[in-house]
């Protein structure tokens, strides 16, 4: 859970796991969903277990998403977007094509 | 002119004089150099802007708004301008996924990068590696949780989106970072609960002698008001001898042991730190020479005094050759380039010389007082090699510290003969969060330094790549032929994208 401690000059929305998101233009993916309260990206794809950025700076791949339906996506290297439909990630990649669900 | 900022694969030259990875201090200041020696130039760079982590989004902030950040962040202000002002190529958002040397009787190395969705390989005369460097990995049980992050990640929230972790905050670890980002968190309002120090005690006198030193360096004066500041506004414990983040589903309290007293304090928000290493991956994949630096403890590229690594045309700069801080990375930075360059040619070696001389003494300078540093914060050796066997050391891949010593015990020769055993490095990180945790613990368990031990052995491509961008690189007309049988159609880069 991040706070933002000044206020964004300029705002985008996008979606995550269907819920409407509001972030600033600029932000990285991952901070805008820190920033939104979401506080598990994903599950891990052994053991099933909640996971959320570790680096936020593309070393540790916990912040591994499905954007526009492209999956293993790391949400701290991608700057968010107005529209993204951005999808947590439950378990390993499928390996057949689209990630909708 | 000025800096040409490009977005999309198909706008990359086919070949360049330099390609720089890396758009931190060391990158931004070797495409500076060489592009005022009229080399044409490109920066390949994974973040949305320039500065790297240490100036991270330094050229969209203001001294008004972000005044938390303290007066040596600003000092990337002049680095960045510079650069931008330069007549040289910059691609953010970029991920360079591989790199060859030039083969026997070529002159130019070739890369492989995505940028905008698109793959494209392009060939350099020579690449210097600023990759910069990632925080030490600090395995410890409840890691993995989320709430739990790097102090680094903080000071990037911080830095990006002016962002401080909302609820209760306990940090963790040892090195200067620690007490910069209570600071700076401390400045932005956060609610830090307790500073839990893990410092080694025994490593006090080891760094006396290199104290004279350090009290020489520039980084005396700031770093003591830093202490002093932390100290009067937070609980700091020294101490620390253990350590275990405790929830369910995430973190909600840190549980530790200082001398004989034991606690848990409430937290909303962990952040760990044991100091930074170079982040080898890209040089290591490479094929250069890896090498371990005792006193920083940590595997790097071999570099001569210079920047060079073991192959031809390929030079390492900054934290991801060496750390030395932002400073000592700028600097190095520009020496590599001019070297870089006259080993191609473009600048002769006697116009150099004395410019070389001139920033190799910059480079004294700002490496004065780090041997002190390394020596006092070397992280003590249960936070390097975590004894109790639940710790998960690989994250991806979910294999704790208990498996890796059964298989280590099984006598298992090496880190990649571990990999093939249990997986670990394998998954998308690549090794990144657990590779010098496995060698710590792998020279642990035999009672030998971790240079013998080695580390992942690691290869193309470095970041996860997609087939379908692999598949749309643009070949040459007879490799269509040798593989279809007909010759190429004819399709625009828009066509391509469309296909996808």
């Amino acid at each position: 859970m991040l706070l933002r401690i000044r206020e964004p000059a300029e705002m985008v929305t996008f979606s995550f796991d269907g819920r409407h998101v509001t972030a600033a233009r600029g932000d990285t993916l991952a901070a805008a969903l820190l920033a939104a309260g979401v506080d598990t990206f994903r599950e891990s794809v052994v053991g099933g277990e909640p996971r959320a950025p570790y680096c936020l700076m593309g070393v540790c791949f916990e912040c591994l998403v499905t954007i526009d339906g492209i999956q293993n996506r790391q949400s701290c290297l991608i700057e968010v977007r107005e529209g993204m439909v951005v999808n947590s990630q439950l378990g390993a990649r499928l390996v057949t094509g689209c990630a909708d669900r | 002119m000025s800096m040409r900022r490009i977005t999309d694969a198909g706008t990359l030259a086919p070949h360049y004089d330099l390609v720089v990875v890396g758009a931190g201090p060391a990158g931004l200041s070797a495409a500076t150099e060489a592009a005022a020696a009229g080399a044409c130039v490109l920066v390949a760079d994974e973040n949305l802007e320039p500065g790297g982590q240490i100036y991270r989004a330094v050229t969209r902030n203001t001294q008004g708004r972000q005044d938390f950040l303290g007066k040596d962040y600003w000092k990337g202000r002049i680095i960045t301008e510079a650069f931008c002002a330069s007549s040289l190529d910059y691609a953010a958002a970029a991920t360079v996924w591989s790199l060859d040397a030039a083969a026997a009787g070529e002159d130019h190395a070739t890369l492989g990068l995505t940028l905008g969705g698109a793959a494209r390989m392009i060939s350099a005369r020579a690449v210097i590696l600023a990759t910069g460097a990632m925080e030490r990995p600090m395995p410890a049980i409840g890691w993995t949780l989320p709430g739990v992050m790097s102090a680094g990640a903080a000071q990037i929230a911080l830095k990006s989106a002016s962002g401080i972790p909302g609820g209760r905050i306990v940090l963790a670890g040892c090195g200067p970072l620690l007490y910069l980002l209570a600071d700076q968190l401390l400045r932005a309002g956060a609610n830090i609960s307790a500073l839990l120090d893990t410092a080694d005690k025994n490593q006090r006198m080891a760094a006396l002698r290199h104290l004279p030193n350090f009290l020489l360096s520039p980084y005396v004066a700031k770093g003591l008001s830093l202490l002093f500041s932390v100290r009067r506004q937070v609980r700091v414990i020294p101490g620390v001898t253990e350590l275990a983040i405790t929830g369910a589903r995430r973190a909600e309290g840190v549980r530790f042991r200082s001398g004989k007293r034991q606690e848990t304090i409430a937290a909303d928000c962990v952040l760990l730190h044991q100091g930074i290493i170079p982040g080898i991956n890209l040089a290591s994949a490479s094929g250069c020479i890896i090498e371990w630096n005792d006193t920083q403890r940590a595997f790097q590229p071999y570099t001569d005094s210079h920047g060079r690594t073991s192959l031809a045309g390929i030079l390492s700069a900054g934290d991801g050759a060496d750390i030395g801080g932002a400073e000592h990375a700028a600097v190095s930075g520009r020496i590599a380039a001019l070297a870089a360059l006259a080993d191609i040619g473009l600048l002769p070696p006697s116009q150099i010389a004395t410019r070389l001389e001139e920033l190799e003494k910059q480079r004294q300078l700002y490496r004065r007082g780090r041997a002190f540093l390394d020596t006092l914060y070397r992280p003590a050796r249960q936070f390097l090699a975590p004894p109790e066997p639940d710790t998960m050391v690989c994250r991806c891949e979910e294999v704790s510290a208990g498996t890796l010593r059964q298989v280590i015990a099984l006598g298992v020769p090496g880190p990649n003969q571990l990999k093939t055993f249990l997986r670990c490095g394998m998954g998308p990180c690549q090794g990144r969060m657990c590779a010098s945790t496995i060698t710590e613990i792998m020279a642990n368990e035999r009672g030998v330094s971790p240079a013998e031990i080695g580390t992942y052995r690691l290869r193309a491509p470095v970041k996860p790549l997609r087939l379908a961008e692999l598949g749309a690189l643009p070949q040459t007309p007879a490799a269509v032929v040798a593989v279809t049988g007909r010759p190429p159609e004819h399709r625009s880069i828009e066509e391509e994208g469309k296909k996808q």
